[in-house]
């Protein structure tokens, strides 16, 4: 057997493999670097056409219209209280409004080319100042949906026409129904507050729900719970129905929620304790793994000084674990606030014109809300649509910023 | 012997599930003298520590055999209060465990939860007690508020025996407490454990026969869960008994 030869690291054959290392490690940098960028290219096409298509469902376009109240007649003393509405409908207000945009605009289309909610500006400026009534005025009002999407570019051409007619009588201004109002048939009236309310309900009932029980779970199993075939079967069971399609959870709410205990269809109080069922697995995981994170010797060191469970758990595993729950939990309720289809299951689909005032009352949420809108013919909801999606995404990303924060800020290192 | 014994054990044995880790152990701990435990490791010199005050009870599948008495009571009897029992006899680790909490709180806990300060003066008082029998005080004096992770290593060790000190034992288990430090901190600790010897029984658990001849009266050398020989210390080192303690402490081995 011959002597092996030392090592020629100058040899041709060493130096090309070391060049074909280095090209791999380039190779493989650019690849993540392209896939960086495409990311980041989906994201921005994303957020600019929603934004592009949405930020118009923040404005509305108003008309100057002049108007003689002088034959509205009504006693100072009703438009102070809770009847004022009432009494004002009943003058005739409406039928006053219309006259006026008929007269004004006729060659424009007359009354058609104003909102339905017209004559309510018109209300709510007459509740503001009485002395409106019985002389001649001129208020800005908002247009029907056909001259609002002409004027921002994507009308018909009649539509158009009349928006040349108008001309300079057209203005612009923030859509405050928007925030401020529910769901509409006429999509200039139609508001994002309904939905959002509804949504921040249910979310509530969600949180109160499946943090508590799901905290109180994943430390349970943890701490307490010995290791066994039953425990088995329970960590098994929680991390698939981790995975179960969130339809599932729909029809799980339906048959037991609505079928079983007879709560009422469509209400917040019913939605959350849907998502709170879906929600619940997931805290519990997130919980389960921020425990085990915990070091051992922190329960050592507790316990050895004659802390009693009970104590070891709550003076030292749960603040510690406390960042990496939070975390969990905010992702799992930032899905239950994305989430549709187990709200369609439980009747949070109907149309929904005032925003809930208790958990339950009817009431829609906001991705219900995009999916009922992004379903209508009428053009003026196409806008509003992306204007909702763009509401959606900015109470996630409030959501998930906050779960940033309450990371860092209790985050302890050791 | 025995009326000077804090604690005693007669035959113990230890199984952690089908595996017998301790096999028929007795020994006798005294209150003025440091007991040092050695032994090659895996010999079963921890988990007899961790008997003594009932660590190993958090262990899934641990089970002890035999009588272990503090003071006469039997400590693995019903009506033994394991809380109470660990007040009683407390513990240091291998690895510096301090709470990731203020200095201050670190030696606090243990007070607080045992209810042992009426007022905040007082608690004050035995953190300010606790910290200068560990001979912490002086470094830390003026820091109380920062973290305790943020110490050295020997200071974060020295915090540990404070918080124990701090609810008053009567025995203070060791375990291995200056394997993770460096010469100076190994020093500083042995030079404490002798401070403290006379006022609390002490238990030491060390790989390093040095440290064994130099801080204990009393020294058990273990061997494969047996306890082979437990005597003088200083008679152990110079004239052991038994041929595996001989072989053990001039290197054969271990």
């Amino acid at each position: 057997m011959t002597e092996r030869q030392p090592t020629d690291w100058r040899a041709p054959a060493m130096q090309r493999r070391l060049r074909r290392r280095y090209a791999a490690e380039r190779r493989f940098r650019l690849l993540g670097l392209a896939a960086i960028l495409a990311s980041a290219a989906f994201l921005a096409f994303l957020l600019v056409s929603m934004v592009a298509r949405g930020a118009g469902g923040f404005v509305e376009t108003r008309v100057a219209l002049p108007l003689d109240l002088s034959d509205v007649r009504i006693e100072g003393a009703r438009l102070m209280g809770p009847g004022a509405d009432l009494a004002l409908a009943g003058a005739g207000l409406e039928n006053a409004v219309d006259r006026a945009a008929d007269a004004a605009f006729a060659p424009a289309g007359g009354a058609a080319i104003l909102s339905d909610g017209a004559w309510l500006v018109v209300r709510d400026a007459v509740k503001r100042d009485p002395g409106l009534l019985g002389r001649r005025t001129v208020l800005d009002v908002p247009v029907a949906t056909e001259i609002d999407i002409a004027r921002k570019g994507r009308g018909t051409p009649e539509a158009e026409a009349s928006v040349r007619r108008l001309g300079d009588r057209l203005s612009s201004g923030l859509n405050t129904d928007f925030f401020a109002g529910a769901d509409a048939t006429d999509p200039t009236r139609a508001g994002i507050w309904g939905a959002l309310k509804g949504s921040l309900l249910t979310m509530a009932v969600t949180m109160a729900l499946a943090f508590p029980i799901g905290v109180l779970a994943a430390l349970y199993l943890e701490e307490y719970a010995p290791r066994n075939r039953v425990t088995d079967v329970i960590e098994v069971s929680i991390n698939n129905l981790a995975a179960v399609p969130s339809i599932i959870f729909g029809l799980l709410g339906l048959a037991v929620f609505l079928g079983t205990f007879h709560l009422p269809r469509s209400a917040a109080l019913v939605g959350g304790l849907t998502l709170a069922l879906m929600t619940m697995p997931v805290i519990v995981i997130a919980g389960r793994n921020a425990i085990k994170a915990v070091p051992p010797s922190i329960r050592d060191a507790a316990r050895a000084l004659g802390a009693s469970r009970v104590q070891v758990v709550f003076h030292h595993v749960l603040p510690l674990a406390l960042p990496g729950i939070l975390t969990g939990t905010i992702i799992g309720m930032a899905r239950a606030l994305g989430e549709t289809a187990p709200l369609l299951m439980i009747g949070m689909r109907a149309f929904i014109a005032a925003p809930p005032d208790r958990l339950t009352d009817p009431a829609t949420a906001l991705p219900v809300q995009i999916f009922l809108w992004s379903d209508e013919v009428s053009q003026g909801f196409v806008e509003k649509t992306s204007a909702a999606i763009i509401v959606l995404l900015v109470v996630l990303l409030a959501m998930n910023g906050l779960a940033i924060y309450l990371r860092n800020r209790f985050e302890t290192r050791w | 012997m025995t009326d000077h014994a804090k604690i005693t054990a007669e035959g113990v044995n230890v199984f952690y599930g089908a595996k017998q880790a301790i096999r028929n152990v007795s020994l006798h701990v005294r209150q003025d003298e440091v007991t040092a435990f050695i032994g090659p490791s895996g010999c079963g010199k921890s988990t007899f520590l961790r008997t003594l005050n009932r660590m190993n009870d958090t262990i899934a599948g641990a089970r002890v055999e035999g009588d272990v008495r503090l003071d006469g009571e039997d400590i693995y009897a019903r009506a033994m209060d394991v809380v109470q029992l660990r007040a009683r006899v407390g513990m240091v680790f291998q690895k510096p465990n301090p709470f990731p909490k203020s200095i201050f709180e670190n030696v606090a806990y243990g007070p607080r939860i045992h209810g042992l300060a009426r007022s905040k003066a007082e608690l004050a008082q035995i953190v300010e007690r606790s910290l200068q029998r560990a001979g912490l005080w002086n470094e830390v004096k003026d820091r109380l508020s920062e973290s305790g992770t943020a110490l050295s290593g020997g200071q974060q060790q020295r915090l540990c025996i404070a918080r124990a000190i701090a609810v008053d034992p009567e025995v203070i288990l060791m375990d291995e407490p200056c394997s993770a430090l460096d010469p100076i901190a190994t020093a500083r600790i042995e030079e404490l454990i002798s401070d403290l010897r006379g006022r609390y029984a002490i238990v030491i658990v060390t790989h390093n026969m040095q440290q064994a001849a130099r801080v204990s009266q009393k020294t058990a050398f273990f061997h494969l869960g047996e306890l082979v020989e437990y005597g003088d210390t200083s008679a152990m080192f110079t004239n052991p008994r038994e041929e595996r303690t001989k072989d053990y402490i001039t290197g054969r081995y271990g």
